[in-house]
């Protein structure tokens, strides 16, 4: 009745492709990113921005990333967390040997070095497929967390080999490091996810995009209609890589405040491949969904028994945290393996129908 | 002998890459019988030793013989195997790869969570009266435990090669690995073929956690000790079970070899090179097997002994 195409008409081809095509849809994404902007920053408390939301936005740019890579070229990556390490440890190379670079080009730049060191893990992709593909970019994950913890180059040769975040600025604002308020850095962390996240809807829609599917849903047949492999799965691995190493650098500068390689180990790949996953691989909408989902689901688990008045000890929880978390990821799997964007596309369904369906 | 003191060393260290290598075989072992036979990418062997092996000394230290807590946690993996098939894979039929892929890390953590829920997240001692001391040949030392463990490893792929080889159990195994709807066809319950191997891959694991368990203590990082398994895996390729024991040799040698002359050696070099001074690659164990699959792969894509990879369109 609310939610419906009839009536809406379009006049011109560009009208037709556009990103909403109902004006509803766009209605509420504005209506949402101006909540989001305006509202949460008055109402949020430090707990609710620094330790909740800073971190789910941040993982969301990850694991629209790893979509990218996995949900749209349909190569299986758990290397996500050595990519996200890239960006981080590159930003903090370029954010303190380069004085004076704005903090927005630093973290821009540590994700196109995190792309850079994606297309050269990204080579073996060419020749290996499926399952083997996955375990070589463990060779990623490993490898280069080791790198990052054994050469002191990385960290500016300091002494604890865990440097500090450098505090920048950015339009006047502190955003990055301890000393930033949880406001400016959630304020600066939103607008990179808006952008990418927009950018990301836009890209998996146009040619690119395509090509991608075309290479995930069958590549031989793909090579046939004259899409180029080599080009297509690298470029999906730099993107890809792109998001995890903004991400990263996010992460270190704005959310943990410190560069280690301890933060970007491989529970975080796998962390971000549930919220692909359980989000619904090849959906953007599904990365944000998934992310909040994952992030939010252990501090729930953890709080719960509290507001029934039970005290458990903690150790007990973390144990039933994992069994709940994995029971959980199964029963999504067998009850919608397509994840809940596809949840979230079946009660737009019955929306279009309601109050009178057949 | 009058071998120089280096060369003994040398040997040493390859015989001791060797042994280390039996473990990282009997893991694969577990993931290959699984994968074979149901096509499944079972991320949860690792966590599978782990579980068995907390079961085993959980048992053992309520005060009961090892041969009873041995028979009940072959009991509880092969409960565990009906359970996985029933609630998990049976639901799970027809869909992609990754989905199933996916199920079995829900297990993993699951199980994760469930062990330490029953038994503690402690580290558990488990003495089962391995000898422990060591034979000199040379200058060169062999650990008696060491040799114990591959003997173990032996008559445990031996007695797997016979099972699959010889009994009717078996032959219904390798049809199903074969190619699952000619199986069917011919009348093997699919189902029931999955909780056998299920159930046969939790008892290497429990044979794995014992030994692993011996040596390092029962604890939470025997599962990451598992990942191992996965570049062993793809070294033999996934389906071949002599791939697995040959991957794990390969990895298990590689990777001692390149901790031990490899990495002071690199060291050496970026010294002589930068003129930094306080700078070490120790460690090289951690990714050194990934990084030699990944290479290894490729030449060739499906692993030393994997099936071909044919694709058509």
């Amino acid at each position: 009745m609310f939610y419906r195409e009839a009536g809406i008409f379009k006049t011109s081809y560009a009208a037709d492709q556009a990103l909403f095509r109902i004006p509803i849809d766009k209605l509420f994404v504005i209506g949402l990113i101006a909540f989001a902007f305006i509202v949460i920053p008055m109402i949020g408390n430090e707990y609710w921005l620094g330790s909740i939301l800073i971190p789910t936005l941040i993982l969301s740019i990850a694991a629209l990333g790893l979509n990218i890579l996995t949900g749209y070229c349909g190569q299986l990556s758990l290397g996500t967390g050595a990519f996200m390490a890239a960006g981080a440890f590159m930003a903090y190379k370029f954010a303190t040997n380069l004085e004076g670079m704005p903090i927005i080009l630093v973290i821009l730049l540590g994700g196109l070095s995190a792309a850079a060191i994606g297309v050269a893990f990204g080579l073996p992709s060419l020749r290996i497929k499926g399952f083997y593909l996955a375990v070589t970019t463990l060779a990623a994950q490993f490898f280069l967390l080791w790198l990052f913890q054994k050469v002191p180059w990385f960290v500016n040769y300091s002494m604890s080999g865990v440097p500090t975040a450098p505090p920048r600025e950015a339009f006047g604002f502190l955003v990055t490091g301890a000393e930033a308020s949880p406001t400016a850095r959630y304020i600066f962390v939103l607008g990179f996810t808006v952008v990418l996240g927009l950018l990301a809807s836009n890209l998996v829609r146009g040619r690119i995009g395509r090509m991608w599917m075309a290479i995930r849903d069958m590549d031989i047949a793909a090579e046939l209609i004259g899409i180029k492999p080599l080009q297509t799965k690298l470029s999906a691995f730099a993107v890809s890589s792109f998001y995890c190493g903004v991400a990263g650098a996010l992460w270190s500068f704005c959310y943990i405040n410190t560069v280690e390689a301890s933060a970007f180990d491989i529970n975080r790949s796998f962390t971000v491949l549930f919220m692909v996953i359980i989000g619904g691989l090849g959906s953007i909408l599904g990365a944000f969904l998934g992310a909040f989902f994952i992030f939010l689901l252990p501090i729930f688990l953890n709080s719960a028994p509290g507001w029934f008045g039970l005290s458990i000890a903690s150790e007990t929880i973390a144990h039933v945290e994992f069994m709940t978390f994995g029971a959980l990821i199964v029963f999504f799997l067998i009850v919608e393996p397509a994840g809940l964007a596809r949840l979230w596309g079946i009660t737009k369904e019955k929306l279009r129908l309601w109050p009178f369906p057949y | 002998m009058t071998l120089p003191f280096e060369v003994w060393f040398f040997f040493e260290v390859v015989l001791n890459g060797l042994f280390t290598g039996t473990m990282y075989s009997l893991v694969a072992l577990g993931f290959v019988l699984i994968f074979k036979a149901s096509g499944v990418f079972n991320f949860a062997q690792g966590i599978m030793v782990l579980f068995a092996a907390l079961n085993f000394v959980g048992f053992i230290e309520m005060g009961l013989h090892p041969l009873l807590a041995g028979a009940i946690t072959v009991a509880i993996m092969i409960a565990l195997a009906y359970a996985v098939e029933g609630l998990v894979l049976r639901h799970l039929v027809n869909q992609a790869p990754i989905i199933l892929f996916m199920s079995t890390i829900g297990i993993a953590f699951f199980l994760e969570g469930f062990g330490e829920f029953i038994w503690g997240g402690d580290v558990h001692a488990l003495d089962v009266g391995i000898p422990n001391g060591a034979w000199f040949v040379g200058d060169m030392m062999i650990q008696q435990f060491d040799v114990s463990q591959a003997i173990i490893a032996a008559v445990l792929v031996a007695a797997l090669a016979a099972f699959f080889t010889y009994t009717r159990i078996g032959r219904a195994l390798r049809a199903v690995a074969d190619d699952h709807q000619a199986a069917l066809s011919v009348g093997i319950p699919l189902n029931q073929i999955w909780v056998i191997v299920w159930a046969v891959a939790g008892i290497v694991a429990l044979v794995a956690g014992i030994i692993w368990g011996a040596r390092l203590g029962v604890q939470f990082s025997l599962s990451i000790i598992a990942l191992k398994a996965l570049p062993v895996l793809i070294l033999g390729g996934f389906t071949s079970v002599p791939g697995a024991i040959i991957g794990g040799l390969i990895i298990g040698t590689g990777e001692k070899l390149a901790e031990i002359y490899g990495a002071p050696a690199f060291e050496e070099l970026v010294k002589a090179t930068t003129g930094v001074d306080s700078i070490s690659f120790g460690g090289v164990e951690e990714w050194f097997a990934y990084v030699l699959a990944m290479i290894f792969l490729f030449f060739r894509p499906q692993g030393l002994f994997g099936d071909r990879i044919i694709e058509r369109v």
